[in-house]
C-alpha cells in the first residue's frame, strides 16, 4: 500500500518545528507501525537527509518508549496495544496519516518525535517506590492478600509509564500514571507503611511538574495500552484526601 | 491550617471543591424545582400558592442564610472552574494536528466550560428578570407569579429558557456523576448506580424545568388546552 505521512519535524528543543510530507511507497501490510517507519528512515538516509527520530527500545510492548500519537490516537486507532504492536494491516492503500510526539507543557519536545518524559521519573522518585528491605522472596502465604486486592494491585503495576494518558488528555493530566503508581503500591502491605508519604509528595511533584487537573473525561483510560482504569484515579483521589486528613 | 489550603490548592483539591459545590448546586436545583411546581394547576390556586412559596422563600432567616451559601458556592464553582481551564489548557501549550473526536472521550466531558459559561450567562439573566426586577424593585408584596407568567408568555424569553435547559442537560450529563469519581467514590457495586442516577437527573430536572415555560405557552396561545 502506498500512504501520505504528515511528519513533525523539528530539530531540537528551541526549533518552533513543522509538518514535513512524506509518500511512503510498497508498505507492506505485515510491517509493524515503527517497520515502516525504519524504511522511511532508510530512504531518508539514502538521499542524505535527516531520519526521523522517534523513540523506540523493546518493539513488544514492554518499555513505553514508542511514544507516537498517529492520527489524533495515542499509539495508533487500536485499544490495549502501543504504538510498536500496532500493524500496517490496520491503514488502508491511500491513507494519510499525521504522526506527532506527545503534546504537553511537561514532556517538551526534544527532537521530532521524541519527548523529553523525565518528569515521571521525578515524579516517582517523590514517593513511588518502598523504601523497605522486603528480603527474599516470602513463604507463599506468608502474607496474607485477598484475591481482589492482589488482582487490582496487579492491573496497576502493569503500567509502563509511556505517557500516554498524558497525550492522551485533553488537560496533559498525569493522574492516570500517579494513579496506577500509587494504587499499585498503596493496595500492598509492603506498600502501606509510606502510604501518605507517597500520595502527598507525588502529587506536589505532579502539580509542580506542570501536568494538567483531572476531568473525569475517560481519554486516558481508552488510550492505555495496559488498559488501566480511572477507578485507580478514584483511588488516589482517595489516597490524597486521607493522606491530607490524617 | 497549611495543610487544608495546601490539600484545596492542589489539583486534586481544587477537583474537590468543583464536585462539593457541584452536587450543592443540583441539590439546589431540587428545591427550585419543588418551587416552580407550584405554578402548574389551576391558575389562581396555583398563583397563591407560588406567591406564597416564593413569599416565604424571600423572607424566611434560615433560608436568607442559605441563600449567602448559596451565592458562595456559585461563585467558587464559576471561579474555581474558570481557573482549571486557564491552568488545563496551559498544560499544553502546543495542540495536536488531529484530535480524536468522540473516540476516547464525550462531547459533554469536553465541553464543561462552554456549557458551565451559558449556564452563567442564563443565571444573570434569570436573577435580573426575577430578582431584581420583580423582588428588589418592587419589594415582598408583588406578585412572582405575574412575573412568571408574563416572562414565559413571551415566546424568545421561553425559547431562550428551554435552550439554556438544554445546556444544563449536558453539564449534568457528565457533571453528576463525575463529581463522585472526584470524591473519590468509585466502587464497582455502586458506580453503575451513580451513573444511572446521573444520566436520570440529567434528564428529568432540566425536563421538569422546562415544563412551565412550556405550560404557560399553551396556556396562552392554545387556552382550550389549558383549562383557562
Ligand atoms: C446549577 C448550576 C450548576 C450545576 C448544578 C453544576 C454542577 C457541576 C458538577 C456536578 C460538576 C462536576 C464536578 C466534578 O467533576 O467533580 C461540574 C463541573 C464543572 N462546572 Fe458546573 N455546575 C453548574 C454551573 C456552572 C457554571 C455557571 C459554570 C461556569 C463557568 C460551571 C463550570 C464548570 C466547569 C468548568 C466544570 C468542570 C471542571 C473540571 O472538571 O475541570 N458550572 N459542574
Ligand atoms: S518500543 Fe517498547 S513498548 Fe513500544
Amino acid at each position: 500500500m502506498n500512504l501520505t505521512l504528515h511528519i513533525w519535524r523539528q530539530k531540537n528543543s528551541q526549533d518552533s518545528g513543522k509538518f514535513v510530507t512524506y509518500q511512503a511507497k510498497d508498505v507492506l501490510e505485515d510491517m509493524s507501525f515503527l517497520e515502516m517507519m525504519d524504511v522511511l528512515n532508510e530512504e531518508l538516509i539514502a538521499k542524505g537527509q535527516e531520519p526521523v527520530a522517534f523513540d523506540h527500545d523493546c518493539r513488544e510492548g514492554i518499555c513505553g518508549s514508542c511514544s507516537l500519537y498517529i492520527n489524533g490516537r495515542a499509539h495508533g486507532p487500536k485499544q490495549g496495544i502501543t504504538a510498536c504492536q500496532l500493524h500496517m494491516r490496520s491503514f488502508k492503500d491511500g491513507d494519510t496519516i499525521y504522526i506527532e510526539p506527545w503534546r504537553a507543557r511537561a514532556f517538551p519536545v526534544i527532537k521530532d518525535l521524541i519527548v523529553d518524559r523525565t518528569a515521571f521519573d521525578r515524579i516517582t522518585r517523590a514517593g513511588g517506590y518502598i523504601s523497605a528491605r522486603i528480603g527474599s522472596a516470602q513463604d507463599a502465604n506468608a502474607i496474607l492478600i485477598d484475591h481482589d486486592t492482589a488482582e487490582s494491585a496487579m492491573d496497576a503495576a502493569a503500567c509502563i509509564g509511556c505517557g500516554a494518558c498524558v497525550a492522551a488528555c485533553k488537560n496533559a493530566s498525569a493522574m492516570l500514571f500517579v494513579s496506577a503508581k500509587i494504587s499499585h503500591l498503596s493496595q500492598l502491605p509492603q506498600g502501606k507503611p509510606e502510604r501518605e508519604a507517597r500520595a502527598l509528595g507525588m502529587i506536589a511533584q505532579m502539580d509542580k511538574e506542570g501536568f494538567g487537573a483531572c476531568t473525569n473525561t475517560g481519554a486516558c483510560e481508552a488510550e492505555c495500552p495496559k488498559e488501566i482504569k480511572i477507578t485507580h484515579i478514584a483511588r488516589l483521589n482517595r489516597e490524597y484526601l486521607r493522606a491530607s486528613v490524617k | 491550617m497549611g495543610w487544608f489550603t495546601k490539600m484545596l490548592t492542589s489539583s486534586i483539591g481544587k477537583k474537590l471543591v468543583m464536585a462539593l459545590t457541584g452536587l450543592f448546586l443540583c441539590s439546589f436545583l431540587l428545591v427550585h424545582l419543588y418551587g416552580n411546581s407550584n405554578l402548574l394547576g389551576d391558575p389562581a390556586n396555583a398563583k397563591e400558592s407560588f406567591d406564597g412559596f416564593s413569599k416565604f422563600m424571600s423572607t424566611f432567616p434560615p433560608i436568607r442564610v442559605l441563600e449567602i451559601g448559596l451565592a458562595l458556592g456559585f461563585l467558587l464553582h464559576i471561579l474555581q472552574g474558570t481557573i482549571l481551564y486557564f491552568q488545563n489548557k496551559q498544560a499544553r501549550p502546543i495542540g495536536y494536528a488531529k484530535m480524536p473526536g468522540n473516540e476516547t472521550s464525550s462531547l459533554f466531558s469536553r465541553t464543561m466550560i462552554w456549557s458551565g459559561a451559558l449556564v452563567l450567562f442564563f443565571l444573570i439573566v434569570h436573577v435580573d428578570t426575577f430578582f431584581v426586577d420583580v423582588r428588589l424593585a418592587q419589594g415582598h408584596e408583588a406578585s412572582m407569579y405575574d412575573a412568571v407568567k408574563s416572562a414565559f408568555e413571551n415566546p424568545a424569553y421561553a425559547g431562550f429558557y428551554l435552550f439554556s435547559l438544554l445546556l444544563l442537560a449536558f453539564h449534568l450529563n457528565h457533571g453528576f456523576q463525575s463529581a463522585f469519581q472526584s470524591l473519590g467514590l468509585n466502587h464497582k457495586k455502586y458506580t453503575p448506580l451513580i451513573k444511572g442516577l446521573g444520566l436520570a437527573y440529567s434528564i428529568l430536572v432540566p425536563l421538569g424545568f422546562a415544563a412551565m415555560p412550556i405550560y404557560f405557552i399553551i396556556l396562552k396561545y392554545y387556552p382550550c388546552c389549558g383549562g383557562k
